[in-house]
C-alpha cells in the first residue's frame, strides 16, 4: 500500500469528534476529556502535548476502550475508525464508542488495528511468562489461521526488527532479564507484530535515558515508514514530539487548546498556553533567557469552570469575555485551529468587549 | 470537526487588558472542609477514612459491646457460673413470649413441667400456660463479688420464682449456658488481647532489630523465624500443653497458655515490622533527616516508627482472632483452660459428642460467639487496613 | 564563574563500591563500582552541573559528598571558614559542623517529606537537631524560610499531603537552606515536576543562590536544564568523570565521545520531524562487570586498540576542560552549535 507521507490528503484512518470521558469519583466528577476532536490519516502522525492532568492519556485509553470503568466512562462524542481491507476497496466505518469494550469486535481492533505502547514496559508484560510467549499470544489471538510454529517465527522476526540482539535466544527470556531499553523494544514488538494501522505511544520514552530514547525514537520512526503506519505520540516533552510528528494537538484540562502542523506550532504558536509553555521550558539551543514560569497552578480537577479553563493563569485574559463562555475551537489560520477568544469567535456566545468586527 | 468560517488572522483580533496576575484560586471549594483536610494529621485522616467503612464501624461498636458484656459478666448474666438448677438438666432454651394473656406487652416465660417421653426416654419441657413469669430488668438475684471489690446482687435481668430463666438452655448438669457463656468470654477475649500484647513486644523488638541493623543479626533472626514457622502448630501446642501439670492453678495456667501462644505468634509481626522498616529506610525523608544530623534514635522514633504504627495496629487486629481461636481449640481439646474455669473452649467440650450436637444444639452457642467475635475482628481489621494505606500521594 | 580563588570543594579520586553478595552465606563476589575515581573541584558561588544517565554515578557522587553514603576510598575536602574538613573522615563535632555546611535537595517530592510531620516540624528539624534554635526562635526562622521559598504562613502547620509536587519541592528547599549551608547538592530537583512548574523551582533556586551566596552541585539527566543552571558542566558515565569544563565549551565543543553522543541524542527544536540516524548505539555497561579499558569502549565509534586495554586518565586539554579519552587530541567532535550563549 503506497502511502503518501507528505501528501495532504491520505485517506482518513481515525476521526475523533467531541470526545468526552468523565470519571465519576467519590470526591466528585472529573471531566478528564471534555470535548476533544482530531483526525489522523493513514501513514501520518499526530503528537499530543500536555502536562499531567490534561487528559492526553485518557484520550488514548478511550480510543482503545481501556479506560478503567468504573469510575471512568465515555459519555459523549464519536470515535470513527475507518477499517479497510487489504485491497483498500471495502471501507467500514465503526464508531468505537458504540462497541462494548469487551466485545469480540473491539478486541479484534485492539492489537490488530490499533497497537499501544506505554511508559513503563513492565506493565505490559507478565513477569511469569517469557517475552516470546506473550508476543506469540498476541499473534495467535489475532491471526486465525496460524500455527504455533509460524507464530514463533513471526515473533523472532519481529524481535529482530526492533533491534533485539540474539532474538532466537532472547525470545525465551523473561522480562526481568531485559534492560529498560530492551523491554521497550520488546513492547514495541508486541504492539506491532500484528501489523496495526495505528500505533499509539503514551509517553513511551519518558522513563528512558536520553541515549536510549534516541534509539527508540529512531526505531519507531523507521517502523512507521516501513509499515506505513499512523502514529499518535503522547508526551509532555515538546522537543521529542517535534521530532516525531507532522501535527500537534496541545491539550489543557481535558480540552484541545491548539491544533496545527508541527512547524506552525513552533514557529507561530497562537494559544497563550502554548506560548507560555514554550517560554517556561529550558532549551539546549537558542538564546539563554530567563525562564518565565506559567503563573498560578492547575485548577482542581473537580472544579467547575465557566469559560476558558486557562483563564486563571493566562497573561492575555480578558475579564468578562474569557471567564463568561468557553471559547470554541476555531480555524484562525488555514490548518491552524485554536481555542481562544483572542482570535475571534464563531457564531457562539459573545458578550461585552469582543473581537472587533468579526461577527 | 467543528470549524468556524471566520477570516483567519495571525495576530490577535482583540487587545487584552493589562492584568495583575494573582495566584489561581480554586473554584467552588468549601474552604473549611479543605482546610481541615490540610491540617489533619495522619491519625485524623485514618479515623476519617475508617469511619467511611460502615461495616467496620458497626463491627467495632459490637466488639466494644461484647467486651463490656464480658467485663461486667456477673451483672449481665442472670446467674453465676456454677448455679445448678435441679430438674432442669439439659433444658432447652426458655421461650420468650411478648403478648401477655389477659393483655399487656412485655417479655415473659411460661412455667414448664418436665415430662419424660415414654418412647424416646428423653425429657422435654412442656409449657404450662396457666402460669407466667415476667422477665424483669434490674433485679436482685444471686450475690457475687463485683471485680473482687465488693459484694452486690444486682443483675440486668431475671425472673422471680423457682424456675430458672434459661435463654440459652442448660447444660447436662443444669447450669445456665448464657451465664457461663458471658463469664467464659472473659477468658477467651482477654487471652486474645494479652497474648497479642506479648507477641507485639517480641515482634516489634526483634523485627525492629532485624530490619534496622540488617546484616548478620538480621540473618540469624530470620532463620529463627523460619525455624519456628516450620514447626507444626497443633502438635507443638499439644506437646507443650500435655507437659503442663494437671493441677496448676487456673490463673497460672492462663498465663502459661498465653505465653505459649505468643511464642509462636510474634513471628508474623516481626516479619511485618522488618519489611516495613526495610522499605522505610530507603525513603528520602529518612536520608534527609540523616543529612540534617539527626541521631539514630531520633530517626527511629520520629521517622521510622510512626511509619508503620498504623500497619502494626492492623496486624494486631488480625492477630487477636487467631489467639482467640487458638485458645478455644486448645481448651476444647482439653489442653488449655481446665474446668471448672470457664472459657468458650471449655464450654464447647460439652458439645463434643454427636448426641449433644443433635439433641442439645444450644450447647454450641458459645461456638457462635467465637465465630461472631472472630468475624467482627476481621471486619474491623479490614476497615483499618484500607484506612491506613499510604496516603501521601 | 570560574575564578582562581580557593575551591570550596575538592573531590580526589573518590570511589564508592557496593559489594555484591550472592549465595546462602552472602559471600562477596564482586563490587558494583558506582563511583570509580572521580576528581572534581567546585568554586565558591558557582553552579556545577553534573550530567549523566542512569548508572552514571551522579546521585551516588552527590550522596558521598554530603556524607549520606560513606565513601569507599578517596577524599572530599570542604572548606568551612578557615578550616578544611575531609568529609570522608570527620566525626563528632566536625561532623556536626559539616552537616550545617552542606545540605541536599532531593528528587522525589513525594518521598522526601515525612508525611507525619507538618511543615514546621520538617523544616525545623535541622535547626532542632543541631541545637541552632528552639521554640519561638525556631518558628520564626522556619517562617522566614518558607516565605523565602514562596509559601505562606498558614502553610506552617499543614501536612505534606495538602501540597502539590512543586510546593513540596519548595519545602524541601526550605529544609535544606534553613541551616544556611554553603554547599547545596541538588539531586534532580525538578525532574519529578510538571514541565510548567520546573521553571518556577529553577528560578527560585537561582534567586536563593544569589541571595544567600550558595554553591550548587546540580545533578540532572536533562541537558536543557543543565545548560540553564550551570556555570561548568561535569559529564559522568559508568561511575567515571569523562569530561569537565566550561558550560559553553562542553556544549559546543565536546572533547569526549560520550559527551558528543549525549549532546546529539538530545532532541532539539531546530530539528523538526527529523530523526538523526545512528547517533547513539549500545547500552550502558554492567557496573559489576566493567571492561578493563575505557568504560565507553563498547559504544564508542572512534574506539581504538588502546581504548580496550588501558583506562584513560583525566587530562587537562586547555581552555578549562579536562577529559578522559586517549584520542582527545585527535578527535573533532560535534556539539550543539546553537548552544552558545
Amino acid at each position: 500500500m503506497a502511502v503518501n507521507t507528505n501528501g495532504t490528503k491520505n485517506p482518513l484512518l481515525i476521526e475523533v469528534q467531541d470526545l468526552k470521558t468523565y470519571f465519576f469519583l467519590h470526591e466528585g466528577l472529573v471531566k478528564a476529556v471534555d470535548g476533544v476532536s482530531f483526525e489522523i490519516r493513514e501513514g501520518r502522525s499526530l503528537g499530543v502535548i500536555g502536562e499531567s492532568g490534561c487528559g492526553k492519556s485518557v484520550t488514548a485509553q478511550s480510543l482503545m476502550r481501556i479506560v478503567p470503568s468504573p469510575p471512568g466512562r465515555e459519555v459523549g462524542g464519536k470515535i470513527l475508525l475507518h477499517l479497510r481491507s487489504k485491497d483498500s476497496n471495502v471501507e467500514e466505518v465503526v464508531n468505537v464508542l458504540e462497541l462494548p469494550p469487551n466485545s469480540a469486535k473491539m478486541r479484534s481492533i485492539r492489537g490488530k488495528k490499533i497497537g499501544m505502547i506505554f511508559q513503563e514496559p513492565m506493565t505490559s508484560f507478565s513477569p511469569l511468562h517469557t517475552i516470546g510467549s506473550q508476543i506469540m499470544e498476541a499473534v495467535l489471538i489475532h491471526e486465525k489461521n496460524i500455527d504455533k510454529k509460524t507464530a514463533r517465527l513471526m515473533t523472532i522476526e519481529m524481535l529482530a526488527r526492533v533491534g533485539i540482539p540474539n532474538p532466537q535466544r532472547l525470545v525465551d527470556a523473561y522480562p526481568h532479564q531485559f534492560s529498560g531499553g530492551m523491554r521497550q523494544r520488546a513492547m514495541i514488538a508486541m504492539a506491532l507484530v500484528c501489523g496495526p494501522s495505528l500505533l499509539i505511544g503514551d509517553e513511551p520514552t519518558t522513563a528512558l535515558d536520553v541515549t536510549i530514547e534516541a534509539q527508540i525514537l529512531e526505531l519507531i520512526k523507521d517502523l512507521q515508514e516501513e509499515f506505513g503506519m499512523a502514529l499518535m505520540y503522547i508526551s509532555h516533552d515538546l522537543a521529542v514530539v517535534g521530532q516525531m510528528v507532522d501535527e500537534i494537538m496541545v491539550m489543557y484540562m481535558g480540552m484541545t487548546m491548539e491544533y496545527a502542523k508541527t512547524d506552525d506550532i513552533f514557529d507561530d504558536p497562537l494559544h497563550p498556553y502554548t506560548v507560555a509553555l514554550w517560554r517556561s521550558i529550558p532549551k539546549v539551543e537558542g538564546k539563554l533567557e530567563r525562564l518565565r514560569p506559567i503563573s498560578g497552578t492547575l485548577p482542581s480537577p473537580y472544579a467547575v469552570i465557566p469559560g476558558c479553563p486557562f483563564f486563571s493563569r493566562c497573561e492575555s485574559r480578558m475579564k468578562g469575555v474569557c471567564d463568561a463562555a468557553l471559547p470554541p475551537l476555531i480555524e484562525a489560520k488555514p490548518g491552524h485551529k485554536v481555542r481562544c477568544f483572542l482570535y475571534g469567535t464563531s457564531s457562539a456566545v459573545s458578550q461585552g468587549n469582543d473581537a472587533a468586527g468579526n461577527n | 470537526m467543528t470549524e468556524s468560517t471566520k477570516t483567519p488572522a495571525t495576530t490577535p483580533v482583540a487587545k487584552p487588558e493589562a492584568v495583575n496576575l494573582e495566584d489561581a484560586v480554586l473554584v467552588g471549594g468549601k474552604v473549611s472542609a479543605e482546610e481541615r483536610f490540610y491540617y489533619a494529621s495522619q491519625w485524623e485522616l485514618i479515623r476519617w477514612r475508617f469511619s467511611r467503612h460502615k461495616l467496620a464501624v458497626f463491627s467495632l461498636v459490637v466488639l466494644v459491646i461484647i467486651y463490656i458484656l464480658a467485663t461486667f459478666a456477673e451483672f449481665f448474666s442472670p446467674y453465676t457460673v456454677d448455679t445448678r438448677f435441679d430438674g432442669f438438666q439439659q433444658a432447652s432454651p426458655s421461650k420468650v413470649h411478648w403478648i401477655k394473656p389477659g393483655g399487656g406487652f412485655g417479655p415473659y416465660v411460661f412455667a414448664v413441667k418436665r415430662e419424660l417421653d415414654p418412647k424416646t426416654f428423653r425429657f422435654h419441657f412442656k409449657e404450662d400456660t396457666s402460669q407466667i413469669y415476667p422477665i424483669k430488668f434490674f433485679v436482685r438475684g444471686e450475690r457475687y463479688k463485683f471485680w473482687g471489690l465488693f459484694y452486690t446482687d444486682w443483675h440486668l435481668f431475671g425472673i422471680d420464682g423457682k424456675q430458672p430463666l434459661l435463654l440459652f438452655g442448660a447444660d447436662k448438669i443444669g447450669r445456665d449456658v448464657l451465664s457461663r457463656t458471658l463469664h467464659g468470654a472473659r477468658i477467651s477475649l482477654s487471652i486474645g488481647l494479652v497474648g497479642v500484647m506479648i507477641s507485639f513486644i517480641l515482634g516489634v523488638i526483634l523485627g525492629g532489630i532485624s530490619g534496622y541493623f540488617g546484616g548478620v543479626v538480621d540473618d540469624v533472626i530470620q532463620r529463627i523465624i523460619d525455624f519456628l514457622l516450620a514447626i507444626p502448630g497443633l502438635p507443638l501446642w499439644m506437646t507443650l500443653a500435655a507437659a503442663l501439670p494437671r493441677d496448676m492453678p487456673t490463673l497460672q495456667l492462663y498465663f502459661t497458655i498465653t505465653i505459649l501462644l505468643s511464642i509462636l505468634g510474634w513471628t508474623g509481626l516481626a516479619r511485618v515490622v522488618r519489611g516495613k522498616l526495610l522499605q522505610l529506610r530507603e525513603e528520602d525523608y529518612v536520608l534527609a533527616a540523616k543529612g540534617a544530623g539527626a541521631s539514630d534514635w531520633r530517626i527511629i522514633t520520629r521517622h521510622l516508627l510512626p511509619g508503620f504504627t498504623s500497619h502494626l495496629i492492623v496486624s494486631l487486629t488480625f492477630n487477636v482472632p487467631g489467639m482467640i481461636l487458638s485458645e478455644t481449640s486448645l481448651s476444647f481439646l482439653g489442653l488449655g483452660i481446665q474446668p471448672p474455669a470457664v472459657s468458650w473452649g471449655t464450654l464447647l467440650q460439652d458439645a463434643q459428642n454427636l448426641v449433644a450436637v443433635a439433641q442439645q444444639t444450644w450447647l454450641m452457642i458459645p461456638g457462635l460467639w467465637v465465630i461472631g467475635t472472630v468475624l467482627l475482628f476481621n471486619f474491623v481489621g479490614d476497615g483499618l487496613r484500607d484506612a491506613a494505606d499510604p496516603y501521601s500521594r | 564563574m570560574a575564578n582562581t580563588e580557593e575551591p570550596l570543594l575538592e573531590v580526589r579520586d573518590l570511589k564508592k563500591w557496593f559489594p555484591i553478595s550472592k549465595g546462602f552465606f552472602q559471600r562477596g563476589v564482586g563490587y558494583i563500582k558506582a563511583v570509580d575515581g572521580v576528581n572534581i573541584t567546585v568554586q565558591p558561588g558557582e553552579t556545577l552541573g553534573v550530567v549523566g544517565e542512569s548508572g552514571s554515578g551522579k546521585t551516588t557522587l552527590g550522596r558521598c559528598i554530603t556524607r549520606l553514603y560513606e565513601a569507599t576510598s578517596g577524599e572530599i575536602l570542604l572548606r568551612v571558614g578557615d578550616r578544611v574538613l575531609d568529609v570522608t573522615k570527620i566525626k563528632g563535632d566536625d561532623l556536626k559542623l559539616f552537616r550545617r555546611s552542606a545540605q541536599t535537595i532531593f528528587q522525589d517530592p513525594y518521598s522526601s517529606l515525612n508525611p507525619r510531620m507538618n511543615i514546621l516540624e520538617t523544616v525545623g528539624e535541622p535547626l532542632l537537631v543541631n541545637n541552632i534554635a528552639h521554640g519561638r526562635e525556631l518558628e520564626d526562622r522556619v517562617t522566614e524560610m518558607i516565605l523565602q521559598v514562596g509559601l505562606r504562613v498558614e502553610h506552617l502547620r499543614r501536612f505534606p499531603h495538602s501540597f502539590s509536587g512543586g510546593q513540596r519541592q519548595r519545602i524541601g528547599i526550605a529544609r535544606a537552606l534553613v541551616v544556611q549551608p554553603k554547599l547545596v547538592v541538588a539531586d534532580e530537583p525538578v525532574s519529578a515536576l510538571d514541565v510548567s512548574i520546573q521553571a518556577q523551582v529553577l528560578n527560585l533556586l537561582q534567586e536563593l543562590q544569589d541571595k544567600f551566596q550558595l554553591t550548587y552541585i546540580f545533578i540532572s539527566h536533562a541537558m536543557s536544564v543543565i545548560r540553564y543552571v550551570s556555570n561548568r558542566i561535569a559529564v559522568m558515565y559508568a561511575g567515571r568523570l569523562v569530561e569537565l569544563g566550561d558550560k559553553t565549551e562542553v556544549l559546543t565543543h565536546p572533547r569526549h565521545p560520550y559527551t558528543e553522543m549525549l549532546l546529539n541524542a538530545v532532541p532539539r527544536f531546530s530539528e523538526r520531524r527529523v530523526i538523526k540516524r545512528g547517533v547513539t548505539r549500545g547500552e550502558p555497561p554492567d557496573l559489576g562487570n566493567l571492561p578493563p579499558g575505557c568504560v565507553f569502549v563498547a559504544r564508542c565509534r572512534y574506539a581504538k586498540e588502546v581504548c580496550k586495554t588501558t583506562p584513560p586518565e583525566l587530562r587537562d586539554l586547555g581552555s578549562g576542560t579536562i577529559a578522559s579519552c586517549h584520542l582527545a587530541d585527535e578527535l573533532e567532535l560535534t556539539g550543539i552549535r546553537g548552544a552558545a550563549v
